[in-house]
């Protein structure tokens, strides 16, 4: 992309020489273009910070007021004289389910994209890379209905059967009847939500390995797994990564799917298959509507939480990619 | 040159061809709507008896949503009647309907419980000659919704009810039930409880009821969140209502017209009267009659006698406001709230009520809410 041809139009900013009608024609759709590029690139910053300054100012007056301690109560009651509210359930019960959906959901999508992008004829391939896209069209709450309606009685059969075999491990203990409306259900809904993402990120990467690595590799008499260990993985590898964080993202904020799924309470329990539990996002879905002002200020508190714990994940995402990135060889 | 021409112009067309399916999409999807509602509606479609005079331009209202379907109504009837009016209610939730009153954004509120002193007060700012004032409009049975295939008429008091809901009755052949239950086949089966996952006013009229009529059992403030522990939550009335269908052995609490709607069985009552009684709209009205008016002057908020004996009086109800300015209301929208709420408040008005799983208003009550309908100012 470097220009040779025609020096005199390079340099943007030397005085004007005697123009040429084709200098004078290219030059303010130049400076339009920039201009419009760079507003894009200051309004995002602009509304970032916004955002947070609008949580951080409704946060600071929730807060103020709260006579729990926000932290560690286990108790969601602005309404109440005195208000008491905590997060503490619902950062446990947020990344409990989001470390529920990745654990099942990455596998499977490096499973699918490599399916795709090495295994499948391609007569079957394109057709399922679409699919695989549709899930991600379907709208959360549709995804929200299933679960509570079609999953829910479907898990209570491997809820009883993990309960008989893994109830030792007492995560899996089941000490509670009722239906499967718990934090592990909305992990493995949340794990179907993030498939497509996760899946087409990490194809795409899988599919930009040089094929001179991998035709060195299968030169040197490697088998087609061998391929895709040696040369395939490493070079994806940051691109997964960040794939995974596309999708954790998605389950750490997902609202309406969790909050028509899960029973909701404010116990704290590592019983994942016990009902309960909630998760930011689910809380302000299901208190919002019938909030005081107060109350609106406290669940935009928890909402900040919730910013600040998304900042965090992609921050360190950023953090493994760019050590990464000199390894790997791509920037991906 | 000419392909990039080809492609926009090819572009174009599959634009054109896009927004011609949206339209069609969006045509079909209207004229379906309008078949439901009409369907739905039966045959209320059309109000002769609604006045009109001084209401035209546009009438603001917000508030509960649990009289949501029969404000639509009420909105559809009045509006295909009156022409030039335009009618929004913004069905959320009491509390921001009063907000919207109190910062004078509507012309009415609608509200599941009546203005507290503090909200009279600042109603003062809003209605500059008067105050904030509530009138019951809309009645409706809450009503116990359960899923046992064994009982076709399970009987529930009080009490019982009370302590069902605090995890203290577990099994549906608890001896209480029994008792209440002589010739019902109850099995032995865990009760698994569904409540409001968020704050509703349905949760807090329960509450009410519960505290009123069982203060032994039932110890908990009548708060909108759901004070007791265990059972499940859901989201909604309409949650609620979907775990009570999907779940054997499940009970839970919902409008009337959720369990009509998905033809989920609910409970009757043992209030101490005669026989035990059902929740509908007709027992509905009979508890609200019961009710006294608590308010003073133009003011007609209710004391429900949640713990009547009434023969067929259904006393789980919750009674949704109206609030209005009893004088100081605005010139431009007072025309408009008198003549849409005296059409509300109207026998064809009411009549809707019965008809769509709410209760009307009853009689005598009633009247006084027309006078001061007809006396705002």
């Amino acid at each position: 992309m470097t220009t040779t041809v025609i020096p005199p139009d390079s340099p943007p900013s030397p005085p004007p020489p005697p123009a040429t009608e084709a200098k004078s024609a290219t030059r303010p759709g130049d400076k339009i273009f920039r201009g419009l590029s760079r507003g894009s690139g200051i309004l995002l910053l602009v509304v970032m910070a916004s955002i947070a300054a609008f949580l951080t100012f409704r946060a600071v007056i929730a807060i103020s007021g709260n006579e729990g301690n926000f932290l560690t109560t286990f108790e969601w009651n602005p309404a109440g004289k005195p208000p008491v509210f905590g997060i503490a359930v619902l950062l446990y019960g947020t990344v409990i389910s989001s470390i529920i959906a990745m654990v099942i959901a990455v596998p499977i999508a490096v499973g699918i994209a490599l399916f795709i992008s090495h295994y499948a004829p391609r007569k079957l391939a394109a057709p399922l890379a679409y699919v695989v896209d549709l899930l991600a069209a379907v709208p959360s709450i549709i995804y929200g209905i299933w679960g509570a309606l079609f999953l829910v009685p479907y898990l209570d059969g491997l809820n009883s059967w993990l309960d008989t075999y893994f109830g030792w491990t007492v995560i899996f203990a089941k000490t509670e009847i009722g239906a499967a409306r718990n934090l592990f259900t909305v992990g493995i809904l949340l794990a179907i939500m993030i498939l497509p993402i996760i899946t087409s990120v990490s194809r795409e990467v899988f599919l930009q390995v040089p094929k001179m690595n991998e035709e060195a590799a299968l030169a040197l008499g490697a088998t087609r797994w061998e391929v895709i260990r040696m040369s395939v993985l490493p070079f994806g590898r940051s691109g997964v990564i960040s794939a995974s964080m596309l999708g954790l993202g998605r389950a750490l904020g997902e609202t309406m799917a969790v909050a028509t799924v899960l029973s909701p309470s404010f116990l704290l329990s590592g019983h994942l298959l016990d009902a309960g539990g909630g998760t930011f996002a689910q809380n302000i879905a299901a208190k919002f509507d019938e909030a005081n002002e107060y109350g609106r200020d406290a669940l935009i508190a928890s909402g900040l939480v919730l910013f600040i714990l998304t900042l965090l994940v992609n921050g360190a995402a950023r953090l493994i990619i760019a050590r990464r990135k000199e390894y790997s060889g791509a920037n991906a | 040159m000419k392909l990039p021409r080809k492609n926009r112009l090819r572009a174009s067309a599959l634009g054109a061809l896009a927004v011609s399916g949206a339209l069609l999409l969006t045509a079909c999807g209207s004229d379906n709507n309008t078949g439901t509602t009409g369907g739905g509606g039966g045959n209320n479609t059309s109000a002769k008896n609604v006045k009109c005079d001084g209401a035209k331009g546009k009438l603001l209202a917000a508030g509960s949503s649990a009289q949501k379907n029969a404000m639509d109504l009420w909105v559809k009837n009045y509006m295909a009647a009156c022409g030039g009016v335009e009618i929004n209610y913004k069905s959320s939730s009491s509390g921001e309907g009063i907000t919207s009153f109190t910062q004078g954004v509507v012309g009415f509120a609608g509200s599941d419980s009546a203005l507290k002193p503090e909200e009279v007060a600042d109603s003062k700012k809003v209605c500059t000659s008067g105050q904030g004032v509530n009138l019951p409009m809309v009645g409706g049975p809450i009503a116990i919704g359960y899923n046992l295939p064994e009982v076709k008429d399970l009987v529930v008091d009080a009490p019982t009810l009370a302590k069902i809901f605090d995890d203290k009755i577990k099994k549906w052949n608890d001896p209480a039930l029994k008792k209440l239950n002589p010739s019902a086949a109850l099995p032995d089966k865990a009760i698994q409880t569904v409540h409001r996952s968020g704050d509703s006013g349905t949760t807090q009229n329960l509450g009410k009821y519960l505290g009123k009529a069982a203060p032994n059992d039932w110890k908990y403030e009548a708060e909108k969140a759901w004070p007791a522990k265990g059972g499940q939550g859901a989201n909604g009335s309409a949650g609620v209502a979907a775990q009570v269908k999907q779940v054997e052995g499940s009970i839970g609490y919902f409008e009337l017209s959720y369990a009509t709607s998905q033809s989920i069985p609910t409970a009757k009552l043992n209030t101490g009267a005669a026989a035990p009684v059902a929740a509908n709209s007709e027992n509905a009205s009979k508890a609200i009659a019961a009710a006294k008016i608590k308010g003073t002057g133009k003011d007609l908020a209710l004391g429900l006698d949640y713990a009547t004996k009434a023969e067929g009086a259904y006393p789980i109800v919750l009674v949704t406001y109206e609030i209005v300015c009893d004088a100081g209301n605005k010139p431009e929208t007072l025309g408009n709230v008198k003549s849409f709420l005296g059409y509300t408040a109207s026998d064809e008005g009411q009549k809707i009520l019965s008809e769509n799983g709410y209760a009307p208003i009853p009689a005598e009550i009633n009247t006084k809410v027309r006078e001061v309908i007809a006396g705002l100012k």
